[in-house]
């Protein structure tokens, strides 16, 4: 990084820092200096809104241990990728199913391929035609979190939907 | 240090002239494979637990080196090192030998019985010109005061370890009246994060103690699955260069490459028959995973197993008549096993509700694979006789366990500090060895045949 963008960085910083410093009740609720500046930063900049029709900004489904099965979460998350591709029906989707890192590579490559498959029938049941779908597995090969740990595996455990 | 490693740069795609499935099944390239310089990833071997208590003692007298400066290998190290690895043997220390010796005439068996050596092995290197080195070895039975084994060997600098293995073969052969291992290899997966941070998957093949890797197959996606031919000369594995898990042939010489699987869906889980003509795989193009025999010179396709489940991880019975596989048919994962020519399924595991990833011991007695202990995923043997587990390790995420050709040690995955390494452990389970890499995680071992 150059030192001009370094400093620019931190000047951004010291801005979020000084828009923390004048809420002292929420400052006081997080553990470490570091969370109050994300938290100051939400407020004050600009929120990630969704644009009304626009493609959903959810574009994980995740899932519990050695399961397939769609959550109400999930479900909402899906009807809304349903509403983008029924008013847009030229686009299509690949839906790619992870796994975590327990249990042998070979088998969760086809349960990763089983909870690609599962997202899929959902999207068929919310009215989109399969023809629009393809589902592919990486099974335990690309996590998203390196981590040998319960919180990386349920960040790993997922499909991507992707546009 | 720096090493040399092969590079796919092109390939050049050219189809069989076939009525069904053209570009789904076989499909021919021409791989050029380039020499390039890169930083060495060597392996280290670590040992964690000593087979000292069980294992046969013995001595190697340090082979004497007979010229000037360093040797170049030493190989009575790695000799040692091979017997100790195998849990049959127990190699005295240079503290505890009474002498040295390295010519028969010098060799006093009464001093290597009051140290408890059951067998001696003696030896020296010389060089006899520029690169080229004479080595010398014999081993003794120390109770009958006899001569075994003798062998002379002249080779080049680059061939001395390979001698190595082939004296720790001779003396595990003589000693146990089994063939040895060590001079075949070990084909595995490892990954790495590149200089712009991207994930760099390396399809590898090393010598049986981890040193010499040579990469025969590097990636941006994903590699999977390597198995060996029966004759040692092609590894077949999985690659999601296509964004998809399709199945490749590739010759380990030319470097010449085929594609046998890339149907809608999985293709994957490879695994060739013993006589080397066909191969089961894994693949979903009817909906979910079956077991398929793909017959490598006819190129037809035959369908072994028909349900809902997932039906995957196929492994030949050394025979050619069975096939073992992991399915998920009653619920969890569990071990089945089903004749080639069709019939029913029969169930082999029973105890615990995860048991994946089967194979064979080379008698076809037992059968290794992963078992879910207690939330551990680690490496058991059922006994075919009467279907009984034993569990060998007590590690927290083992992965592919295999038998070595001669069914006395097994390789496995496992992940230590937060790093996947590769780990050998004797069919007992006294004695574990860890290969791990300097840098990134390795993983999916598997053994080659016999001196490929």
């Amino acid at each position: 990084m150059k030192p001009i963008s370094k400093l620019l960085l931190l000047f951004v910083f010291a801005l979020m820092l000084s828009a923390c410093a004048s809420k002292p009740e929420e400052a006081a609720t997080s553990a470490t200096g570091e969370e109050a500046v994300v938290q100051g930063a939400a407020e004050e900049g600009a929120l990630a809104g969704e644009e009304l029709g626009g493609r959903p900004s959810v574009m994980r489904i995740h899932f519990a241990f050695d399961s397939s099965a769609i959550d109400s979460d999930n479900r909402e998350t899906l009807e809304a990728h349903a509403a983008y591709l029924n008013a847009n029906p030229s686009i299509n989707v690949k839906l790619e199913g992870h796994c975590d890192e327990r249990g042998t590579r070979e088998y969760n490559l086809a349960l990763g391929e089983r909870r690609a498959q599962s997202v899929s029938r959902m999207l068929t049941v919310l009215g989109i035609d399969s023809s629009r779908l393809t589902d592919t597995s990486y099974g335990e090969e690309k996590p998203l979190d390196e981590g040998h740990n319960e919180a990386a595996w349920k960040m790993n455990r997922r499909v991507e939907i992707i546009y | 240090m720096r090493r040399n490693f092969c590079v796919n740069l092109i390939s050049i795609q050219k189809s069989f002239d076939m009525t069904n499935f053209r570009k789904i099944l076989f499909t021919s390239f021409v791989t050029v494979l380039a020499l390039v310089s890169t930083p060495a990833h060597a392996i280290i071997t670590i040992t964690i637990t000593e087979g000292g208590e069980g294992g046969t003692p013995i001595a190697i007298s340090p082979f004497k080196w007979q010229g000037s400066g360093s040797v170049p290998t030493d190989v009575s190290g790695i000799v040692t090192a091979d017997l100790r690895r195998s849990g049959r043997f127990a190699p005295l220390t240079r503290e505890q030998m009474p002498a040295e010796p390295f010519k028969d005439k010098d060799v006093v068996f009464k001093d290597w019985r009051l140290v408890k050596a059951t067998a001696l092995v003696i030896g020296h290197v010389t060089p006899v010109k520029p690169d080229q080195y004479r080595v010398e070895f014999r081993l003794y039975d120390v109770f009958r005061e006899r001569q075994l084994a003798g062998y002379r060997y002249t080779v080049k600098a680059d061939r001395l370890r390979s001698v190595a293995h082939q004296i720790s073969d001779l003396v595990y052969e003589k000693l146990t009246g089994e063939k040895g291992v060590f001079g075949s290899r070990i084909a595995y997966v490892s990954q790495e994060r590149g200089k712009d941070g991207k994930r760099l998957y390396r399809l590898s093949i090393a010598d049986s103690d981890g040193v010499n890797p040579q990469t025969i197959l590097s990636s941006a996606e994903p590699l999977m699955s390597p198995a060996w031919s029966p004759d040692g000369k092609q590894l077949a594995y999985v690659s999601f260069e296509q964004k998809r898990s399709m199945v490749y042939l590739q010759d380990l010489k030319q470097g010449k490459r085929v594609r046998v699987a890339a149907f809608r869906g999985i293709n994957s889980a490879p695994a060739w028959s013993p006589d080397g003509a066909r191969m089961a795989v894994t693949l979903s193009k009817d909906g979910n995973p079956e077991i398929y025999i793909i017959d490598i010179a006819k190129k037809s396709l035959q369908r072994l197993t028909f349900n809902r489940a997932i039906d995957t991880e196929p492994a030949w019975s050394p025979d050619g008549r069975d096939l073992v596989f992991t399915s998920d048919r009653a619920g969890g994962p569990q071990i089945y096993r089903k004749p080639v020519a069709g019939g029913q399924a029969e169930r082999l595991s029973f105890e615990g509700n995860y048991n994946a990833r089967p194979s064979y011991s080379p008698d076809g007695q037992q059968i290794t694979m992963i078992t879910r202990r207690n939330g551990k995923y680690n490496v058991g043997v059922i006994s075919l006789a009467d279907k009984s587990m034993q569990v060998l390790t007590d590690t927290r995420l083992d992965e592919s366990p295999s038998f070595a050709p001669n069914g006395q040690m097994l390789l496995y995955a496992t992940e230590r500090q937060g790093r996947g390494v590769l780990a050998s452990v004797s069919a007992d389970g006294r004695v574990r060895h860890l290969f791990t890499l300097t840098e990134g995680d390795i993983r999916e071992p598997a053994w080659s045949p016999y001196n490929p």
